[in-house]
């Protein structure tokens, strides 16, 4: 009845659609940093490649659809779209690739569906599912940590490998290239090795591979800086880790030597990234304080059936996405008791 | 003193802004050239004017009357002569004219002689509610429900608790604040006549916890019978089904009103309203009213009824310059007033001068969920409002769309700057009349079903309309007494016709006066 009362009456600190993304983009900053010290500069090229396309896409989108251009653009719910699929992809991955993912991901996932607010699949991920259904090998040739590789490709190496595909003079891309741990685990065991005897090999580190359980410690940071800030609540990322440290830790009790270990599930692939910055994307997760925990433990849960018994090495996308289908039914259901209801 | 409190979801503290107003004492607000009095001030019937223009009148004296038990009478709130009686702005959020009785004054301010009843406590409450209604007595808070009809829930039902609610949770409001300060035995007392008129069992006076100064006024007059209460500054407080519970623990169930769980509340001005009128004979005539924000002089004052929005803010020290923005009430729920002719009527609380910037544009919801966070009714409003842009109504009303109390907390958080209230409002609104359109169509439905069982009824003595359309066209004339029959049987239809129109025009009273009671049921909040 009020819209017309001034903000200057109402409470100090103003939130803005803007002002979230933002928050959410400066969040990600020590998972980056790590990333690159880990991992290389491929990642940074990735993501301005990114961003600059989603923000395109978003402006041309905006314009054929004939909508205000400036507001949208300027919210940054496409900056942090473009910036969580450059985080997913691997540093290496050829442009076009990310070109792909990153146009499906605003003009189809997104705007098709009614664009920001409307759409049912978090576009991140709906890109990234797609570039890893079609182009599954270059999808999954990740670096080896520099600390195995002893060489670290810088700004206009890694630009090259990108671009052209092969690095400048002596390097080759084959030196820097291996599986993922997850990966990894996953052919071995399917060659009728034990975890313990797949953990051998020089990538993995204390919980799970070198580099990427610093990697997952950084966003782990971002992610509480996040919840501080009130920008992401609690209910998602703890039920998500909840979910899928449970069943790692049921299978792995049950049988150590075919089950990886639950910090091992917990601290690779994109368990932490999703549990603080994808699965807690509101427009597509369910948003009622119950439904959040149930959505939240279904993503934790099917990552790691995907994981452990799919095709796909880290199945995070995929849960993700079958999620956000039950969001809604899962709001449905979930309707808090309000003031004055019946208790049941 | 500590007393168990209990806590409602959500809400919001907000900065209060109160002390702009609350420092000084009120001074009563100069006499207006002209009146204007809508003849609507409260929720229920409008009241039917009972003088004619050019009318002398005296303060206190009745100019309109009540028109049914849901409706009181309003008076003069000054001496002086009625100049018109016709449509002029009034504070309404559709911002349209209403029927006022427009009062030049004279000046003199000179009363009705005043009929002060009796000792209250040797009066029977039917008596007192006569008394309450007669002086045309609303809920002060806000809502404008007549207070008599809450005053009489003591003869039917049992009443354990009655709540005076000083919790004024807007930001910027003190008038109640001020009135407390100021005439804290005349809100006891009204406490302890309406605590007498509904048999209560037990009383509470609740303030908010930053009002120290009217605490320890009401702690100096207040006795063993009446309970006070302070409870935390939190927004809304002081809405009814909220204040309940955090002061009883007891939730009002969903769709029904207190008195289903034994607990009447009235507003501390109306308290003290009720007192006047037994004390002093005084009808209620004027309040207190507090006009703060960008002006000079932000402080209370005491209005006459009636008195325009735009004499008031000149009076406190209108600032010049950029233009302001006025709000009739709070923040958070008042209207904006379009028109500064507008008056202060019985449920004007706020007069709120501002020239903030306008929020930011309206983005789509990111279904970020803060607005569950803070709804004290625990909804859902994003879906509410998804349903309600979707003109889902059905599906608004499976999430509780008719429990939101309206107080704004939503839209106040919402990073999306969505005025999600006006949603909800405007859905509220557009079930209401197909609710009624719905109605007149189950009237007309039934109507026609018994029409047809009727017509079947007749059938046998009546040829079928085939029949009869070959008797006029065929004109096979030699059976004069068919064609007598068909002219017959028209004259049966006209008839027929004419009876059924005017059951329509009966039966249209009863039904407006349903919906005003469910109106008023819906939103009998303080």
């Amino acid at each position: 009845m009020n819209s017309s009362v001034p903000p200057s009456l109402r409470d100090a600190e103003p939130r803005s659609v803007s002002s979230i993304m933002r928050q959410v983009l400066y969040a990600l900053v020590p998972g980056v940093v790590i990333y690159v010290w880990f991992f290389g500069f491929g990642v940074v090229i990735n993501c301005l490649i990114a961003v600059t396309v989603a923000l395109a896409s978003e402006g041309i989108m905006l314009g054929l659809r004939r909508r205000a251009i400036k507001p949208f653009l300027t919210d940054g719910s496409a900056a942090v779209t473009g910036m969580l699929l450059a985080l997913a992809m691997p540093p290496y991955v050829p442009w076009w690739a990310t070109v792909i993912a990153t146009t499906f991901a605003i003009v189809v996932a997104k705007h098709l569906f009614g664009g920001l607010g409307y759409n049912p699949f978090n576009p991140a991920m709906a890109g990234y599912a797609l570039v890893l259904i079609s182009f599954p090998a270059q999808m999954t040739t990740w670096p080896l940590p520099h600390i195995l590789s002893e060489i670290r490709p810088g700004l206009i190496d890694s630009a090259l490998i990108i671009f052209t595909g092969h690095p400048a003079g002596a390097l080759s891309l084959d030196a820097l290239s291996s599986a993922t741990p997850l990966a990894h685990i996953k052919a071995e065991l399917g060659l009728m090795q034990t975890v313990s005897e797949a953990r051998d090999a020089p990538i993995f580190g204390v919980f799970g591979g070198k580099g990427w359980e610093w990697l997952s410690i950084g966003y782990l940071l971002g992610g509480l800086w996040l919840l501080y800030q009130r920008i992401i609540k609690w209910q998602i990322p703890v039920s998500m880790l909840a979910g899928l440290f449970v069943m790692a830790m049921v299978f792995y009790l049950s049988d150590p030597d075919i089950y990886s270990s639950p910090m091992f599930h917990l601290l690779s692939g994109a368990a932490v990234l999703g549990a603080f910055f994808i699965a807690t994307d509101p427009v597509t997760a369910a948003t009622t304080p119950v439904g959040r925990i149930i959505f939240g433990a279904g993503i934790g849960v099917l990552t790691y059936v995907i994981r452990t018994w799919a095709g796909y090495p880290d199945g995070l996308a995929f849960a993700v996405l079958l999620m956000n289908a039950a969001a809604p039914t899962i709001d449905h259901y979930t309707q808090p008791r309000i003031l004055g209801e019946d208790r049941q | 003193m500590s007393r168990k409190l209990w806590q409602f979801h959500g809400g919001i503290k907000l900065p209060g802004h109160k002390a702009l107003s609350n420092r000084e004492p009120s001074i009563p607000a100069a006499i207006p050239v002209r009146l204007y009095l809508p003849l609507q001030q409260h929720i229920g019937i409008t009241s039917h004017p009972v003088v004619k223009i050019g009318d002398k009148v005296l303060k206190g004296q009745v100019i309109a009357r009540a028109e049914s038990y849901v409706s009181v009478p309003i008076h003069a709130s000054t001496s002086g002569t009625v100049v018109d009686i016709g449509e002029y702005p009034v504070p309404h959020p559709s911002g349209l004219s209403a029927m006022c009785v427009v009062i030049e004054a004279d000046g003199q301010d000179l009363w009705i002689e005043k009929k002060p009843p009796k000792d209250y406590e040797s009066l029977e409450p039917d008596a007192l509610i006569h008394i309450v209604r007669d002086a045309g007595i609303v809920g002060m808070g806000g809502a404008g429900f007549p207070s008599h009809v809450k005053v009489n829930e003591g003869a039917e039902n049992v009443v354990n608790t009655l709540i005076i609610n000083g919790v004024e949770c807007e930001p910027y409001i003190t008038c109640d604040d001020r009135l407390i300060c100021e005439r804290a035995d005349e809100v006891i007392g009204g406490a302890r006549i309406i605590a007498h008129a509904v048999k209560a069992k037990r009383c509470i006076v609740a303030v908010e916890d930053d009002m120290p100064e009217a605490y320890a006024a009401l702690e100096r007059v207040s006795g063993s019978d009446i309970e006070l209460a302070r409870v935390p500054a939190i927004y809304p407080a002081g809405g009814e089904k909220q204040l309940i519970l955090t002061l009883t623990g007891e939730e009002v169930p969903s769709g029904r009103l207190p008195i289903h769980i034994g607990i009447v509340m009235h507003n501390v001005a109306t308290a003290a309203a009720v007192y006047r009128v037994l004390q002093y004979g005084e009808p209620l005539v004027s309040r207190y009213v507090t006009v703060t924000g960008s002006v000079a002089r932000p402080r209370n004052v005491r209005a006459l009824l009636g008195t325009p929005v735009r004499d008031l803010i000149d009076q406190c020290g209108r600032e010049l310059g950029a233009p302001m923005k006025v709000i009739m009430g709070g923040p958070m729920m008042g209207l904006p007033v379009h028109d500064e002719n507008v008056p202060v009527t019985k449920t004007t609380n706020c007069i709120l001068v501002t020239n903030g910037p306008e929020r930011g544009p309206e983005m789509p919801c990111i279904r970020c969920g803060d607005c569950v966070d803070v709804c004290p009714v625990n909804l859902l409003p994003q879906h509410l409002y998804w349903y309600t842009r979707a003109h889902d109504f059905d599906t608004a009303q499976d999430f509780h769309l008719f429990d939101c109390i309206d107080c704004g907390c939503c839209a106040h958080v919402c990073p999306s700057n969505i005025p999600l209230v006006q949603y909800f409002f405007f859905a509220k609104s557009e079930i209401a009349v197909e609710e009624e359109a719905r109605e007149s169509a189950d009237l007309a439905r039934r109507r026609f079903e018994s029409r047809t069982a009727r017509l079947a009824q007749e059938k046998p003595a009546r040829k079928s309309p085939v029949q009869k359309e070959k008797v006029v066209v065929g004109g096979t004339q030699d059976d004069r007494g068919q064609k007598r029959a068909y002219i017959q049987a028209a004259i049966a239809r006209t008839k027929a016709k004419r009876a059924r129109a005017g059951e329509a025009k009966r039966s249209k009273e009863p039904s407006t006066a349903i919906d005003a009671d469910s109106k008023s049921a819906s939103r009998s909040d303080e």
